[in-house]
């Protein structure tokens, strides 16, 4: 027969364990997330993580003191979730659409440097090899 | 009766940890953002209310009994605000539902 505090702290290693394991997960999703808004609601989960760690740690010494810090820590939690979404709103585009604009813009660099090195090459190539003494000639005048 | 205060606390623990597993889980494995979304809110949510839920019943004292059954509430109610407006922020924004998505009800009704 198992004694109910062995049981009990076989339980707070257990919850220990999978709420490492659970932040481990969630730390992976936020590094990869391929976007911003699964990167936030992986903050959102940490948050979540911590309280819950808070929570196992509190039982498992006995300190009270934590709880306040878990209420702090949420009300911490929420408002950055709050004000991240904001900022998605407020971006108005996803990845996607940054990475076509960046896309166009390089192509229309690209371009762009395209038509003025022909445009250069012509220029120098058509008055001939006598342009540069007659081009350089007026300005000693 | 303290025994039993006991057992219950552990038990909470057990179930609020599993949950938290498995919110981290579906935030690993789920296609999409609002499937994440779905996964974390909920089981994340529930995992940690548990948890706060057994330091309330493990706790001696009113003060440390209250302060954890407040913070239980407090979660509770930002939970679900905070991750509905990433939701409706990333869709107003454009985006996409993974493809194996069987029905969008905010989509515009002719591309329904």
């Amino acid at each position: 027969m198992i004694s109910v505090a062995s049981l009990f702290d076989y339980a707070v290693m257990i919850a220990l364990g999978s709420l490492c394991l659970s932040f481990l997960i969630t730390i992976y999703r936020i590094v990869k997330g391929p976007t911003l808004p699964d990167r936030i609601l992986g903050l959102d989960m940490l948050v979540a993580i911590a309280i819950g760690f808070i929570a196992v740690i509190g039982i498992k010494t006995g300190y009270a003191l934590y709880v306040d810090v878990a209420i702090a820590l949420g009300l911490v939690g929420f408002l950055a979730t709050v004000a991240f979404a904001r900022f998605v709103m407020s971006r108005g585009k996803t990845e996607e659409d940054i990475l076509t604009e960046v896309r166009q813009a390089a192509a229309d660099a690209r371009r762009e440097a395209r038509t003025a090195t022909k445009a250069a090459s012509k220029a120098a190539a058509r008055p001939g090899p006598a342009a540069g003494a007659t081009g350089g000639e007026p300005r000693h005048d | 009766m303290t025994e039993i205060l006991t057992l219950i606390s552990a038990l909470l623990l057990l179930i609020g940890s599993v949950f938290t597993l498995i919110a981290a889980i579906g935030l690993l494995r789920l296609p999409d953002l609002y499937t994440r979304i779905h996964a974390a809110s909920k089981a994340g949510t529930m995992g940690s209310c548990l948890a706060l839920i057994a330091l309330a019943i493990h706790a001696h004292d009113f003060g440390t009994m209250s302060r954890a059954l407040a913070g239980v509430v407090f979660f509770l109610l930002t939970a679900p605000v905070s991750s509905h407006l990433l939701a409706k922020a990333a869709y107003a924004v454009g985006y996409r539902l993974h493809s194996s998505s069987v029905r969008d009800e905010m989509a515009p009704e002719d591309d329904k």
